[in-house]
């Protein structure tokens, strides 16, 4: 049972200046969904990854789980964070248990680093350490899968296959997924929900629930019509690392979507 | 001699001279220093000649004192070294983990790091009279506040995301101790232990001195009663390459292993 309720949870940072980051978030995710969330750099979205998995606790409000208590957790963070004195298979074991190592070895072939289990990460490259934290989220055989952009920095054709895996993990083993990204296209290739958290003060101004990639249609025209508002949505937004852009509007949805915000 | 002649002497010695024989010709002008004072001192009761001190420490050897003594002085040492980087390990760890600890406690650590050794040996043989217990714990305080302060640092340091991904995977704390924790905090147990041991040697000698019936200190002061230069020196010396090759045979290898993936 790995759903999850958010009520009104709010995060304040007081570094560099006092600021709120995440502003009565609700939200619910249930069990089976794959929600991908989308907003600009400091809308908040890692944030709410870290109030999720419990390594942010300092936050008011919230954060209720299906079962009680948090499932298993499967997380890519925006950095691989590999051991860098262990090799790329010791990476993956030291969160699984030792019989695991077939199917370590398995998933680092389906994320094309067979050959690299000896490996130790410094020797890797950026892109290849990201596939690597990537097998390691699947080997735990998640209840809760959490992506924090975990194809960012693979190159077109290999960012592609990456999709098309996690596409067939999501549609094998239906597992709860949240997937911050910038991209919407990818958002929509591989969500059944797509969630846009506004440019400034973190709050969810549009819910869009899509059909399941089963696998996506190609030319789906709902699908095309949600990625067409959310990119009208989200192109005004000003760029990553601006301040808080005064007189800035949140465009008017043409139906497509629901707003929340 | 002309610039050339230079060059050509350059290029005729060796490029580079390894580490080792570098090491070896240092001892032997270290021994060649030493020859030349005792000549000049011209008093082996005062500063006896290299081959002198030989001869004394060899003499020592066939009459079975040397081996024993130096055993009994080891066995301290290693007994004192292994509780000291135990228990400063534990204590460093807490420190640098936990800011309510370090606020409590760390200025114990500063007066632990200033408490003169040989105070802590009077008020140990004092309190628990002249027992090998008295004198293992001595040695052992006067460790443990260095191993606690070196440990403390390096745990500061520890890298938290890491940390942060082993609890969001949920890894076992034995797990995270073992293979994320401890390797971190190898270089520092590194420095302590290398710190360490020739700070602990020498106040075992002192310990000795002052209330031990055997081992190297209990010998240098018999030899210091006798004024004899020779067994002093033949003594230390044996000691020094016993320390040498324990940091050279166990702990330098041990660093370079630890330190591998480093240079991956």
């Amino acid at each position: 049972m790995s759903g999850v309720v958010l009520r009104d949870v709010v995060r304040d940072y007081a570094d560099p200046k006092p600021h709120r980051v995440l502003c009565g978030i609700d939200l619910a995710i249930a069990e089976g969904e794959f929600v991908s969330l989308v907003g600009p750099s400091g809308a908040g979205k890692t944030t709410l990854l870290r109030i999720l998995a419990g390594l942010d606790t300092d936050y008011a409000g919230e954060v209720g789980w299906q079962d009680a208590r948090r499932p298993r957790l499967g997380m890519v963070f925006q950095e691989p964070r590999l051991v860098p004195w262990l090799s790329v298979l010791d990476n993956l074991l030291l969160v699984a248990d030792p019989d695991e190592t077939e199917r370590a070895r398995a998933l680092l072939a389906a994320v094309e680093l067979d050959g690299a289990e000896a490996a130790l990460p410094g020797q890797l490259s950026g892109g290849m350490q990201r596939r690597a934290a990537l097998a390691r989220a699947l080997l735990v055989r998640p209840d809760f899968l959490m992506l924090d952009e975990p194809l960012i920095s693979l190159d077109g054709a290999l960012a592609e296959r990456m999709r098309r895996l996690l596409n067939a993990h999501w549609r094998e083993h239906r597992t709860t997924t949240l997937l911050v990204t910038h991209n919407i296209a990818e958002a929509a290739d591989l969500s059944t929900r797509i969630l846009i958290l506004s440019p400034s003060e973190g709050r969810l101004v549009a819910d869009c629930a899509l059909p399941p990639p089963d696998p996506r249609v190609c030319n789906d025209r709902t699908v095309s019509a949600v990625v067409e508002e959310l990119r009208r949505m989200t192109h005004a937004w000003p760029p990553a690392g601006s301040p808080d852009r005064p007189g800035h509007e949140e465009p008017k949805s043409s139906g497509a979507i629901s707003r929340t915000g | 001699m002309s610039r050339p002649a230079l060059n050509r002497l350059a290029d005729a010695l060796p490029v580079r001279m390894g580490t080792g024989w570098n090491r070896l010709l240092s001892l032997v002008a270290l021994l060649c220093l030493w020859q030349i004072a005792a000549i000049m001192v011209d008093d082996p009761g005062l500063l006896p000649s290299p081959l002198a001190t030989l001869q004394a420490g060899y003499a020592e050897l066939v009459r079975g004192n040397l081996v024993f003594h130096v055993a009994v002085t080891l066995a301290r040492v290693a007994v004192a070294f292994v509780l000291a980087m135990l228990i400063g390990s534990a204590i460093g760890f807490a420190l640098g983990r936990s800011q309510a600890l370090d606020q409590a406690f760390g200025g114990w650590l500063v007066i632990g790091l200033n408490l003169p050794a040989l105070v802590t040996i009077v008020l140990c043989y004092v309190w628990f009279g002249l027992t090998e217990a008295a004198a293992i714990l001595a040695v052992t305080i006067n460790k443990v506040p260095t191993v606690a302060a070196i440990v403390r640092e390096n745990a500061r340091a520890l890298d938290r995301p890491l940390l942060e991904m082993t609890r969001a995977f949920d890894v076992k704390p034995a797990r995270v101790l073992t293979r994320v924790i401890l390797p971190q905090l190898a270089p520092g147990l590194m420095a302590a232990a290398r710190a360490g041991l020739a700070l602990t040697w020498k106040i075992v000698l002192v310990v000795e001195l002052l209330g031990r019936p055997n081992g190297v200190g209990f010998q240098i002061r018999t030899f210091f009663n006798y004024f004899d230069i020779a067994g002093i020196l033949a003594y230390s010396l044996v000691f020094i390459g016993v320390v040498i090759a324990i940091e050279t045979l166990l702990l330098q290898p041990l660093d370079r292993r630890l330190g591998r993936w480093r240079r991956a």
